[in-house]
């Protein structure tokens, strides 16, 4: 089904696209916020750009973008999968427990913070360019890789990882990371840390034309926790 | 610790070896090891300083042969510098750890609760026998209509959006799966059912036998999202996002990993023995603008069915904070006062930072009054509810419901020694042990709770009889059913009240 979202406001559009059985396009997106959220088991392409909160509590279904998405993308998805062509913007991934986001162009701040895993659920989140600041604060678990396709200086900015207990961020870069927080630790990745990340890289190359080759064997680094739980020797009971 | 920095027990038990007749019942009721049996002796010994005086043993103890005293060690009399506040500095300087605690502030502030008196009709405006005449204590929790439209045949077209429905204006507050016990949980939702109200689940997600309880449940949603997902948002009655707790204003939350374990885990949705950590902030909010975008992506979520309640705790400009919350889009504000419990709260933050419900009530109600958008919220506070009569004089002071939060643990037991956050509570609340969890049964505990709100219930018509009013809807907002008593007149201007005499 085909739907243009041009002068239709967002609580319309969304009946419209949950009503809608199997694949729906939306074109001429501007901007209109929720889209697709909590959506189990349809099909919903995009034209234009979707506003924020796109695919939130997203349950199994499939978004793609063609253009750039803005704020809160997936935010605490369960399952499913979003791939956007262009950018995404803040809080990408947010608390997110299951699924996978790929992004082509660059995402920023606060990207895949307070992601989760659990059991079978591991999400994962590719960007192919830089993000901002923050990136995967708090993290309890799941895959977060940052590619920076395209660019020259480190593709993370300050404060990656700050608070992180669990799950794996990797970045892709030449040159050394310093500047992480102390219950962090980052190693270049081995061969079999990197095989971990490998079905993602060829799922990504595969989604956006891109040559596996360029990008997957270069050097990552990979961010872990640093002990189990460190946090423990915080507090003195009383 | 260092033994420079030995602390003497804080407590003495006391056995009266008269009375003890050996049956080491108190042995087996305290899993703070306090108490030994020696057989080489033939006697039962206890180590002082492990006890917290839950008084589990004291209960339990067949031939009340057990007392637990404070004990009378002193150090040094000194008026500023107390023998709690010298010992708390021994164990930081001993260990250089945060001090961490539990339960609501046990500080000596000010009760505004108890400097106000209630109304009684005489002579005219005759009071009502609750007995005898029918006393409405129903209420509705969402926005009240702005006014009211009919059809051309005159009837009225209903529009209310999304509403809660209570018996009585009480719910149980917010305590998570984890920081308390899957046995509290289940009393607390069939209590719930039984008595028409509604239980919250905290941030720990739902228990996939509690979902049978949905119409009863308002499910939470805070900045750690542990066990949110489309199924559990779609479960519970009402949702609510949690900004902010009285206990701990400001800070988020904390479960150590030794806690997640078995079905905590799992209704949690995290993988057993990790740290469930909840960050202060949501991330994603830093204006009420990013507020209204996470109330409408919940709204979208669950097809505009539930109403959506914003919980913050009262700090000092909670009236501000509220007016933005009521344009957010959410159906009710839920505040919390600094009284409020706690599973486990940095104990300098508990002690020490927002500010007593009484106050932040009033000013809110004030403030959303004069703003003109009252009608499109409702109120619910916390804090520091102990009996119907602060529920009534919180009702006049402009809140449309109460949540209860200490005083339902009470009614399962719990002896307020605020150790829930070693994880050993005896009476099988604040824990996650099996052999502990299984000492508090639901059955028992959901009738104890529906004995408590029901009683409270029918004091709360006897007031309002007195009063002359029979229904709570005429009693929420009337301060003139209010009278402050030693209150100075700034405070009485902030409740909106006079003094009493007057
Ligand atoms: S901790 Fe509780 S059960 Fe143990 S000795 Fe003290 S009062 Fe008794
Ligand atoms: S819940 Fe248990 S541990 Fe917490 S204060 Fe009550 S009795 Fe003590």
């Amino acid at each position: 089904m085909h739907l243009s979202a041009e002068n239709l406001p967002f609580r319309e559009l969304n009946e419209r696209v949950k009503a809608a059985p199997g694949e729906v396009q939306i074109d001429n997106c501007y901007g209109q916020p929720f889209v697709g959220s909590g959506c189990k088991d349809k099909s919903i392409i995009i034209y234009g750009t979707p506003g924020n909160a796109l695919g939130a509590y997203l349950d199994g279904a499939e978004i793609v973008v063609h253009g750039n998405a803005q704020d809160a993308v997936g935010d605490t998805m369960n399952d499913g999968r979003i791939v956007i062509h262009g950018h995404a913007g803040d809080a990408l991934g947010y608390a997110m427990r299951g699924g996978k986001i790929y992004v082509r162009g660059n995402a920023g701040y606060r990207t895949g913070i307070h992601m989760k895993q659990y059991q079978e659920k591991r999400p994962v989140i590719v960007v192919g360019g830089k993000v901002g600041s923050f990136l995967g604060e708090y993290l309890a678990g799941g895959l977060i890789v940052v590619l920076g396709l395209g660019v020259e200086e480190i593709p993370v900015g300050s404060f990656t990882g700050t608070g992180m207990h669990g799950g794996r961020i990797y970045i892709r870069t030449k040159q050394k990371l310093s500047g992480l927080p102390p219950q962090v630790t980052a190693e270049i990745a081995s061969d079999a840390e990197m095989g971990e990340i490998m079905p993602f890289l060829a799922e990504f190359a595969g989604l956006f034309d891109l040559d596996l080759k360029q990008f997957a064997f270069d050097q990552y680094y990979v961010l872990k926790p640093n002990a189990k739980s460190p946090y423990k020797k915080l507090y003195t009971a009383h | 610790m260092a033994s420079d920095f030995f602390i003497y027990p804080e407590y003495e038990v006391v056995r009266d070896q008269d009375r003890c007749n050996l049956c080491k019942v108190c042995v087996r009721q305290c899993a703070n090891g306090v108490h030994e049996y020696i057989a080489e002796t033939h006697k039962l010994v206890s180590d002082e300083a492990k006890c917290v005086n839950c008084q589990r043993c004291v209960v339990y103890c067949p031939t009340r042969a057990l007392k637990i005293v404070k004990s009378s060690n002193t150090y040094k009399e000194n008026a500023h510098w107390s023998g709690a506040t010298i010992n708390e500095l021994y164990r930081q300087a001993a260990t250089g750890g945060v001090l961490l605690s539990s339960m609501g502030n046990p500080q000596k502030y000010p009760s505004y609760f108890d400097r106000i008196l209630i109304n009684a009709s005489q002579v005219t405006n005759p009071s009502i026998d609750p007995l005898r005449e029918p006393m409405e204590t129903r209420v509705f929790l969402g926005p009240k209509p702005q006014r009211i439209e009919r059809d051309s045949s005159g009837r009225i077209i209903p529009r209310l959006g999304p509403h809660l429905k209570l018996t009585m204006p009480m719910m149980f507050a917010a305590m998570s799966y984890g920081s308390i016990s899957y046995s509290t949980h289940e009393s607390l939702a069939r209590a719930a059912e039984t008595l028409g109200i509604m239980y919250n689940t905290g941030e720990g997600g739902l228990h996939e036998n509690l979902y049978r309880y949905g119409k009863n449940t308002i499910v939470q949603v805070a900045s750690g999202r542990f066990g949110v997902h489309p199924d559990y948002l779609a479960a519970g009655a009402a949702i609510e996002i949690k900004i902010g707790q009285g206990a701990k204003p400001g800070i988020g939350g904390h479960l150590p990993g030794a806690k997640i374990v078995g079905d905590v885990a799992r209704t949690r949705m995290i993988p057993e023995g990790s740290d469930a950590i909840s960050p202060a902030p949501h991330h994603d909010i830093y204006s009420i603008e990013d507020l209204r975008q996470l109330v409408f992506s919940l709204k979208e979520a669950t097809n505009y069915q539930k109403p959506i309640i914003v919980k913050i705790a009262a700090v000092h400009n909670v009236a501000a904070i509220a007016s933005g919350i009521a344009r957010s889009g959410a159906e009710i504000i839920a505040i919390d006062g600094f009284r409020g419990g706690t599973g486990a709260a940095p104990t300098r933050i508990r002690d020490h930072v927002g500010i007593p419900i009484e106050l932040a009530l009033a000013s809110v109600d004030q403030r959303l009054r004069a703003e003109g958008i009252r009608d499109r919220v409702s109120l619910v506070i916390s804090g520091g509810i102990r009996s119907s009569a602060d529920i009534v004089k919180a009702l006049a002071l402009g809140a449309d419901c109460v949540y209860i939060g200490t005083a339902a643990l009470l009614a399962l037991g719990c002896h307020l020694c605020r150790s829930c956050h070693t994880g050993k509570c005896n009476w099988g609340i604040a824990t996650q042990v099996p052999e502990l969890v299984k000492r508090l049964n639901p059955e028992k505990g959901a009738e104890h709770l529906v004995n408590l709100l029901t009683a409270w219930q029918h004091e709360i018509k006897e007031m309002m009889g007195g009063m002359g009013i029979n229904s709570i809807e005429s009693l929420i907002g009337n301060r003139l059913m209010l009278r402050g008593i030693g209150l100075t007149e700034k405070e009485l201007a902030i409740l909106g009240i006079k003094h009493a005499g007057e």
